[in-house]
């Protein structure tokens, strides 16, 4: 297999047109693996608004539109706000987040993020004192994004976490990637990077942070319960009902590799966890 | 004919080659995607159903066309559908389980899609092992018959595990399952149809509805 070396062929033939974002903090959160090559990392993407193929997205999400572009937060908060893209940007400065991407699937990337903690954003309002979990809201374009038109999963795409866990110096309100603003099929312009938790936890495109009091209905634990839960730790020793979680195959590797608990982030989240019994909490 | 029919025995072999071809050239020049391994996988067991879906539509063929020498095709596209099952089933053993049994068994009891395809693949065993001449001589037409009626189910299993395998888009396992009930529609129909043919020739005579015959003058 020449995977390798095609990869870095073909990282050189990507006409990028993209508009670029300087990086203004390394961040100590970053790994030292080798990304993924661009064009996988914008290329083999889960995005089902645009359908259920991984080349869909890159295929079809050039329709999004990106601006205007505003986030709302609202909830359990003193005062809701509207925050506009361009003053989400200038929130925090930009940090380079190379963090590993495990899919429920059973494929793993490395990928170079770009983005602030996300606890930046959500202190922008004040939670009462019963906000207990957060809810994000992914955009419905109809007109531009295909799955939605085909009702393939109940719409708009829902995530959540726990405060904590939103809260986490990890957890990334992340803008760009590879040194670039987001691509569309990345869910551009705005979205939430998990690092321990199956990618499907990622919301792209997100339009509404909400604080609530109790666990948020979630689109892929609401759709299959048995199959994605709540928490989607990344963990090997608890498999999804159509396959083992013990190993990954990283994109451009021949051989698959073990997965880690917590996709090898549990010094840093392992406390957040401390009691919970993760194979009933999955 | 029998020389034309080898003819176009022969081109076909190749033709059937072509989408092994295609998928060993995608792996050399690396143009099989981001998760090459995957489409490799998914893509030989797309046209090990397709072959499967093509020998099943000679029959009705034959009987839509008049053209019997169809048959004679059907064994060569049956072994193409049982090859390209093999490299499926080879795929998945190899590149995505390195041979590692305890797994691999653990995946065929707990999880329905896997089950299901390797139940497809068992069955289609013993179909390409009595496939030869001397077997269906062995046998006897009536036994090889019955036997290579496994098919049938077979198919709709194959069918069943590209359904289960999908996480909610079902489409394009949807087309395969419509084509597959067509397929076996028309040899339900058929078979009615003939039957009921058979009993009213068996219906003496005086049973017989009589059309007048009106002579024009």
């Amino acid at each position: 297999m020449r995977l390798a070396g095609a990869a870095v062929a073909g990282l050189a033939l990507d006409a990028r047109a993209a508009e670029k974002l300087a990086i203004q903090v390394r961040s100590a959160y970053s790994t030292e693996e080798t990304p993924t090559p661009y064009r996988h990392v914008t290329g083999y993407n889960n995005f089902q608004e645009f359908g259920p193929y991984k080349e869909d997205p890159a295929e079809l999400a050039h329709g999004l539109r990106t601006r205007p572009w505003s986030v709302i937060i609202d909830g359990l908060v003193q005062k809701p706000k509207t925050l506009a893209i361009e003053d989400i940007l200038k929130l925090a400065p930009i940090e380079d987040r190379t963090y590993r991407l495990r899919c429920v699937e059973g494929w793993s990337m490395v990928v170079p993020w770009l983005g602030f903690p996300l606890s930046a954003l959500l202190r922008q309002v004040e939670p009462l004192g019963n906000a207990k979990f957060v809810e994000f809201t992914s955009v419905t374009q109809p007109d531009v994004m295909p799955g939605v038109r085909r009702h393939t999963l109940p719409w708009p795409y829902r995530e959540g976490l726990r405060l904590d866990e939103a809260m986490h110096p990890l957890t990334l309100a992340c803008v760009g990637l590879y040194g670039e603003v987001l691509p569309n099929q990345n869910g551009a312009p705005f979205r939430l990077v998990v690092p321990w938790k199956y990618g499907f936890k990622s919301a792209k495109s997100i339009v509404r942070i909400r604080y609530t009091e109790t666990e948020p209905l979630t689109t892929w634990n609401a759709l299959q319960p048995d199959e994605y839960g709540f928490y989607a730790n990344v963990n090997p020793d608890v498999s999804h009902p159509r396959w083992s979680q013990a190993r990954e195959r990283r994109l451009g590797e021949f051989f698959k590799r073990p997965t880690q608990l917590f996709n090898g982030y549990a010094d840093q989240v392992g406390q957040l966890y401390a009691g919970l019994d993760l194979r009933k909490h999955y | 004919m029998t020389r034309h029919i080898e003819t176009l025995k022969r081109i076909l072999f190749v033709l059937c080659l072509l989408p092994a071809a295609r998928f060993g050239l995608g792996v050399w020049q690396d143009t099989l995607g981001a998760n090459p391994i995957e489409a490799l996988t998914r893509g030989l067991g797309d046209w090990a159903l397709n072959f499967l879906l093509i020998t099943l539509s000679v029959t009705p063929l034959r009987r839509l066309s008049g053209w019997t020498w169809l048959g004679r095709l059907r064994r060569m596209l049956g072994l193409y559908a049982f090859a390209y099952a093999c490299l499926h089933l080879t795929a998945y053993l190899w590149l995505d389980q390195f041979f590692e049994w305890s797994e691999i068994g653990r995946d065929i009891l707990k999880r329905p899609f896997i089950t299901a395809g390797m139940t497809a693949f068992l069955l289609l065993v013993p179909l390409a092992a009595t496939s030869t001449n001397g077997m269906i001589r062995l046998l006897g037409g009536r036994r090889w018959q019955q036997v290579h009626r496994l098919v049938y189910p077979l198919a709709m299993i194959a069918v069943l595990h590209y359904t289960w395998m999908v996480k909610v888009d079902v489409a394009r396992p949807a087309i395969y399952g419509i084509v597959l009930a067509v397929l076996l529609g028309l040899r339900l129909w058929w078979r009615y149809a003939d039957a009921r043919q058979a009993f009213l020739a068996s219906q003496p005579p005086r049973l017989k509805r009589v059309i007048p015959i009106q002579t024009r003058r």
